[in-house]
């Protein structure tokens, strides 16, 4: 067996997900053609005379054959033109691009919630196998799938701002009394403390804190179970009875020792949870009026403006076989026996 | 057959939480087979004059915006959302069984194309998909249906065809090869009888999830359109009063939605022990 690099490895990921990014596109491409009847009248809109639609219909080159068609698709892609919208008047690329960093900050934000709670909820009901914790977290982790996130998001409104006034209300990014930072990464949270402005900060904070909440609370069950199953195998593996056997010290046996090696199937399952993550994320948009993309493609979907759902969908998935590539770069770097002998 | 139920039964007196999703899971189907008869109200049938009470012992779930009964239209949209995820799974089991026997068994081009088919199926976050394909074939209870059967597809796809990759190496294939059983009959009568049982765990733990996905697709207003009672759409209409205080009417349906789900799951956990006692955490 020849030795591959890291870099090797990497590179080969990258290529190999090429495919995939075709096939995505050739989904997203065949979609705006199973549009019921005429995508062109779909695209002109309800308003529509019949010589706004054969024109469209022109434009869009929808009386040319089915390859064609993708061909041109496909340059449109490449100029970047996702067409426009309806509703706002825009390009599809602007829309997306000015709403995107709402959506990842949220998402990572929900992310980090699920991560702080679930790796230590994880362990402990590992290392404690059979108590009330170990119990407590398998509860928690079916109870968690089981969770409509809209319902979940709801709830803590009605609990945490109707009843017990903690929470502000669900306006969005910012409440309307404050202006948003300047962008520079589109992160409100690292925008305002990039200008210093610490009450910005925590307005953007606290806005933040029941979305992120409840999509946090939905990527914890997998999370969890995945952390205390490969807790549980890893823990009663020969080598950490060597390591315990010869003395080391318990904690370094259990984060030095067991924690590196139970991280793996962990990052594997961020596939899954960033599936859910970026699924949930419309409905928790929805339910705080989060101004990102998932928001703005409900309501083009609820428009009937099919152009930016299209766009919507395939920029999440673009999006998802990023992730999942930068999952497997994060499995490499960490992985000790990655780089040595394949 | 003994044997089973004598290992059902245990199963069931071990695990109080087990027994009590089948309990649930029959209340649901009776709701969903009795649901006019069993509702104390017409669920459509509005009274301006009742709007918006709170759950009382005339109505105990209270009334919505339009005076119905929370509790009927709770009762009677269980057939809707069963009905979506229950035809949903079959869909997706049927044909992912399919592609995922022929894909194993005959390997080479069938698998390829089968696994690049599924893998870029993956390729999209799956509620993602779902809204794309329901926005694209159209607004309807059948597209609904659709949608989460093709989203439902690569997993039972995936693991048919890790099970069958297993089975077809087993001796029994073998030997039915060679008494002269032609592929469809080894695949269907020989290999597929014994991958039923894994894949019975899934459509329990996927049902849930289907229920779900349907509800949070209603939820953004598609599909089921509003007189209609379902699920998610009744949470969706709840939505609007739950910042002036009116919690009942996206509560009840929202709770009622958990459940089924965990109800679902919790199944699905039995199941997996009644089949496979080792795999008993």
């Amino acid at each position: 067996m020849a030795k591959k690099s890291k870099g090797t490895i990497i590179a080969q990921r990258l290529l190999s997900s090429l495919p995939t990014v075709i096939g995505v596109i050739i989904v997203t491409f065949l979609l705006t053609r199973a549009l019921p009847g005429d995508p062109a009248a779909f695209f002109a809109g309800p308003a529509a005379t019949p010589e706004a639609i054969a024109e469209i219909r022109t434009t869009l080159g929808l009386d040319r054959s089915l390859p064609e068609q993708f061909f041109i698709y496909l340059g449109e892609l490449a100029r970047g033109d996702l067409g426009n919208s309806l509703t706002t008047g825009q390009t599809v690329v602007y829309d997306l691009t000015t709403r995107l960093p709402a959506s990842l900050e949220l998402t990572l934000a929900g992310l980090t919630f699920a991560i702080a709670l679930a790796l230590p909820l994880g362990i402990l009901a590992a290392l404690r196998a059979g108590s009330w914790i170990d119990h407590g977290v398998r509860v928690l982790a079916t109870a968690g799938v089981s969770l409509p996130t809209f319902f979940t998001g709801l709830f803590l409104l009605y609990v945490l701002y109707f009843r017990l006034g903690i929470a502000p209300a669900p306006t969005g990014r910012l409440d309307i009394l404050y202006s948003a930072p300047n962008p520079v990464t589109g992160f409100y949270l690292i925008d305002s403390l990039l200008e210093g402005d610490l009450e910005l900060f925590w307005a953007s904070f606290t806005q933040l804190l029941l979305p992120a909440i409840t999509l946090g609370l939905f990527a914890l069950a997998p999370l969890a179970r995945v952390t205390r199953a490969a807790m549980l195998g890893v823990l009663s593996s020969d080598f950490i009875r060597t390591a315990r056997a010869s003395g080391l010290p318990p904690l370094q046996v259990l984060f030095g020792y067991a924690f590196r090696n139970a991280l793996l199937p962990v990052v594997t399952t961020f596939g899954v949870v960033f599936s859910f993550l970026l699924g949930a994320n419309i409905l928790v948009e929805k339910v705080f009026a989060w101004p990102g993309i998932g928001s703005y493609a409900v309501g083009a979907v609820v428009a009937s403006d099919y152009a930016p759902v299209q766009g919507f969908v395939l920029a999440m998935a673009l999006l998802y076989v990023v992730l999942n590539l930068l999952i497997d770069m994060l499995y490499v770097v960490i992985d000790p026996r990655a780089g040595v002998e394949t | 057959m003994n044997e089973t139920l004598r290992h059902a039964r245990y199963v069931m007196s071990e695990n109080v939480v087990t027994f009590g999703a089948f309990l649930f899971f029959f209340l649901m189907v009776l709701f969903a087979i009795f649901g006019e008869a069993i509702a104390p109200y017409d669920p459509l049938a509005s009274n301006a004059a009742l709007a918006l009470q709170p759950p009382s012992p005339q109505h105990w779930f209270g009334t919505d915006q339009l005076g119905r009964d929370i509790l009927s239209r709770v009762i009677v949209a269980t057939r809707l959302d069963l009905g979506i995820a229950v035809v949903a799974v079959a869909m997706s089991f049927v044909v992912g069984s399919i592609l995922g026997t022929c894909a194993a068994y005959f390997g080479g081009w069938s698998d390829r194309i089968i696994s690049r088919l599924i893998d870029t199926l993956m390729a999209f976050p799956l509620f993602v998909l779902a809204m794309g394909l329901v926005a694209a074939l159209g607004n309807t209870i059948e597209n609904i249906i659709y949608a989460t059967a093709i989203i439902n597809l690569p997993l039972y796809t995936r693991v048919v065809r890790s099970e069958v990759l297993v089975q077809r190496q087993a001796g029994y294939v073998e030997a039915a090869h060679l008494v002269g059983n032609g592929h469809l009959r080894i695949m269907g009568t020989h290999i597929f009888p014994n991958v039923l049982p894994v894949t019975m765990v899934h459509i329990s733990l996927n049902m849930g999830w289907a229920i779900l996905n349907a509800a949070g697709l209603s939820f953004i207003g598609l599909g089921v359109r509003p007189p209609t009672a379902e699920w998610g759409i009744m949470v969706a209409e709840g939505a609007t009063y739950i910042v002036s205080g009116e919690w009942w009417l996206a509560l009840f349906p929202g709770a009622v939605l958990m459940m089924a789900v965990f109800c679902f799951n919790l199944l699905g956990d039995g199941l997996r022990d009644l089949i496979d006692p080792r795999m008993r955490t």
